[in-house]
């Protein structure tokens, strides 16, 4: 993960937050800033807690643990109400026994200002005896409210459309009269929780852009949630990419594009050849069968790493022509409207090309990549570890299931050890009833010639298992590791702390 | 082509509709005829007159309609505060709280106030007014609870969260959002008391003492007397009543929508 840079002015800070729902982790200690007139997104796939953070952001839900900062003021237990942040709603959330009018004008009629006291018959300020104004705290009267909330309607494109009832109203009118309705209290930050998921295409597109404008327009801070990774590039000055609970890369749109910080935000933004390779020297890797140069360096000789190609960079050219590094098959085109996009098999990866040139299915072609084209990142970590007790003869105790291990050492029943088993050698199960324990499928990510999937464990914890089969997210499977893969080592008291380090950080790359 | 036409649908509501004239539209005619015919058989408004003139008549009627009222307002105080925090997490998730307090309605009522009539006697309180009308409410709370529970709990929550987001306190997001929209829940409940209520006779009869005369009552022992003229017209002018509290119930709950409409200032561009 990126350095957050603490030098800017930040308006939002969210500090080592966590959110603990029913024992399930949705949101895991997560740390980030925003710029002030920033437009920044949450990306990532349903449930992965962006929502849940944003709620805890607009004070609908508390953090478990961790603070919320709004201009340097701890806002971690101020209800909603008394934070000059405004939500506008997935559902929109217009109240329907109120007009297009009352329901921009809701916040104002509870909303006091100060003022100069007037004399009510002169209008003249009232002075006090230092002969300073008198200040008071008022509501706005009905004129001034009336000229915000038409002034915010015009805003929106719907001049005319106060007296309307919304349940009147289109989606895209609904949405828009959501949008007048938090941006007329002139919030310091406005949270949008995926509010284009109920419009249609045209409509999300325009809307896009209107809305980018409307942030250019008033400076307001805007924290926008999604799972749409285009519009998330379209819109935002900042991505922040979510996955289970915990922020994958914070960047540019750009930058999250053209330098995923791991296989995850490789594989969710944008179309991604992700394959595995190995490190042979600085600048210079081995995928495929064959070398190609890159712009990486400071990687470990002969280390095993994961690469990313997008389908745009990689050149396609005739068999013979000697112009690519690999040679390849085409396997299927499809005409996308500006460009080819190609199945190519070369090797034994089966890579998405996109080009203007289109190869007919069968004809042999050379691929290309050229060094800006190859992104290389530290693979995760290989193999799962724990720490955990033996439980009984040549058993020991696997997120809560017993699995019997070759015991040459002895251990003895009620012995603390560590446990390894590489991602290889973990068996799934179609009949959960097959498996020593069960699992739910969690997300999967194509590495060439296998899927790393993982897997939630029935004790709340994830495993990660490499396997040549495609599993369908959310199934149930059995989980079979053969006793010779298992390797079980005595638990050494002294190295804890180490242990617990190496345990956090293998955390830490599975969680990147 | 030839094709033979198939019976209508309305067939099947024959049954339906023989019934209807049978235990319905028959009597109310037999009640008209009654009501407007004098004691020599002719066509006469005396027995309305005597309705109206006789203080005994009218008075049983107003304090019925205050009797019906007053119970329906306890039911509703009742009631709401039960149906919000029924309909509130984290009960809303256990169904069976809810069923709780619905078990009694499908119990017979008379038993009902024989066990209630035993329990207040345990605990000293004798036939009286009060008696009756804690009877009322008792027996028709479930009445008033389930509509207004079923408005609730089908509330979405965002509405309450955006009006705190807009800057409502809790009594302000009360007041301004969950209490306006949970109105219809409450014209239903108010309608399905205050009807039964109002022409309740069993209930106040056997909580009630001699200072409980209520219209029910009232027509029983007219026509016990055999007064069926009279009787018959302080029954149609019941039945006219509870016609028009029904009547206005609807209005009210249809009004809703259009005077959001009524200010002049909420009209859009057209204010300043």
């Amino acid at each position: 993960m990126e350095e957050v840079s603490t030098k800017f002015d930040k308006i939002i800070e969210v500090r080592n937050v966590t959110k603990v729902f029913d024992d399930v982790t949705v949101v895991d200690n997560i740390t980030l800033s925003v710029k002030r007139g920033d437009f920044v997104t949450l990306l990532g796939p349903s449930g992965c807690g962006k929502t849940t953070l944003l709620r805890m952001i607009a004070g609908f839900t508390t953090p478990t643990s961790g603070q919320i900062f709004l201009d340097g003021k701890d806002i971690t237990d101020l209800p909603p109400h008394k934070r000059p942040i405004n939500t506008v709603f997935q559902k929109y959330a217009l109240f329907p026994h109120l007009n297009v009018f009352k329901n921009i004008a809701f916040g104002l009629k509870l909303k006091r200002i100060e003022d100069i006291k007037r004399n009510k018959k002169t209008g003249e300020p009232v002075l006090d005896q230092t002969g300073a104004p008198v200040i008071v705290r008022r509501k706005f009267t009905k004129e001034e409210i009336s000229e915000k909330v038409n002034r915010v309607l015009k805003l929106v494109g719907l001049e005319g459309y106060g007296h309307r009832d919304t349940t009147s109203l289109s989606g895209g009118q609904q949405q828009r009269v959501a949008i007048a309705r938090a941006l007329v209290l002139e919030p310091k930050v406005l949270l949008l929780d995926e509010p284009l998921g109920a419009l249609d295409l045209k409509m999300r597109k325009e809307m896009q852009f209107e809305l980018k404008k409307m942030h250019d327009e008033l400076g307001i801070t805007f924290i926008y949630v999604t799972h749409d990774q285009e519009e998330a590039l379209t819109m935002s000055d900042k991505v922040v990419v979510v996955s289970d609970g915990v922020i994958q890369q914070v960047g540019t749109p750009k930058k999250v594009y053209d330098e995923p910080a791991n296989a995850f935000v490789a594989n969710f933004i944008g179309e991604s050849n992700i394959l595995s390779g190995e490190m042979k020297e600085d600048y210079k890797v081995r995928f495929c069968g064959a070398d190609f140069a890159c712009e990486d360096k400071g990687f470990g000789k002969n280390e095993r790493v994961d690469i990313v190609v997008r389908p745009e960079d990689i050149g396609v050219f005739r068999a013979g022509s000697g112009k690519g590094q690999l040679k390849g098959t085409v396997l299927g085109v499809v005409f996308k409207g500006t460009y080819y996009e190609m199945n190519i098999a070369a090797g034994d990866y089966e890579f998405t090309v996109q080009n203007t040139d289109s190869f007919a299915v069968g004809s042999s072609v050379e691929l290309r990549i050229k060094p800006d084209g190859i992104h290389i990142m530290k693979k995760m970590r290989t193999v799962n570890e724990t720490v955990t007790t033996v439980d009984g003869e040549n058993t020991v105790d696997f997120h809560g299931g017993s699995f019997a291990f070759e015991n040459p050492e002895h251990l003895e029943k009620g012995e603390r050890v560590k446990l390894s088993v590489a991602f290889d050698k973990i068996e799934l199960t179609d009949d959960e009833r097959d498996g020593v324990i069960g699992g739910n499928i969690g997300p999967s990510v194509y590495k060439g010639t296998y899927y790393q999937v993982q897997v939630y464990t029935d004790d709340d914890d994830d495993i990660y298992v490499d396997t040549v089969y495609e599993w369908d997210m959310d199934d149930r499977v059995g989980i079979v590791i053969k006793p010779q893969d298992i390797r079980v080592e005595k638990y050494v008291e002294a190295d804890e702390e180490k242990e617990e380090n190496a345990a956090a950080d293998g955390e830490e790359k599975s969680d990147a | 082509m030839l094709k033979r036409k198939a019976p209508a649908k309305g067939i099947f509501a024959l049954p339906y509709a023989v019934i209807c004239v049978i235990f319905v539209v028959f009597p109310l005619i037999l009640l008209l005829i009654y009501a407007f015919r004098g004691e020599n058989g002719g066509f006469t408004f005396g027995n309305f007159a005597e309705v109206f003139t006789n203080s005994s008549n009218y008075m049983a009627l107003l304090k019925t309609v205050g009797t019906a009222l007053l119970a329906t307002g306890i039911c509703l105080l009742i009631a709401y505060p039960l149906a919000y925090i029924l309909a509130a997490a984290p009960f809303n998730k256990i169904a069976i709280l809810a069923l709780l307090f619905v078990v009694p309605m499908w119990m017979n009522f008379i038993l009902r106030i024989f066990a209630l009539q035993s329990l207040l006697s345990m605990l000293g309180i004798e036939k009286s007014y009060g008696a009756a009308v804690i009877g009322l409410v008792y027996d028709f709370l479930p009445f008033m609870l389930l509509p207004i529970y079923t408005a609730l709990v089908n509330l979405d929550t965002s509405y309450a969260e955006a009006a705190g987001d807009l800057g409502a306190n809790a009594v302000g997001t009360f007041l301004r959002t969950t209490l306006p929209m949970s109105v219809p829940g409450i014209i239903s409940g108010v309608m399905m008391v205050f009807m039964p209520c109002f022409s309740a006779y069993a209930i106040t009869d056997m909580m009630g003492d001699s200072n409980t005369a209520v219209i029910g009552g009232k027509i029983d022992y007219l026509i016990s007397q055999n007064q069926w003229g009279v009787g018959s017209a302080l029954a149609f002018v019941l039945l006219v009543l509870v016609i028009a509290v029904m009547v206005v119930g609807n209005l009210v709950a249809s009004s809703r929508n259009a005077k959001a409409n009524a200010s002049a200032l909420t009209r859009g561009g057209s204010a300043v």
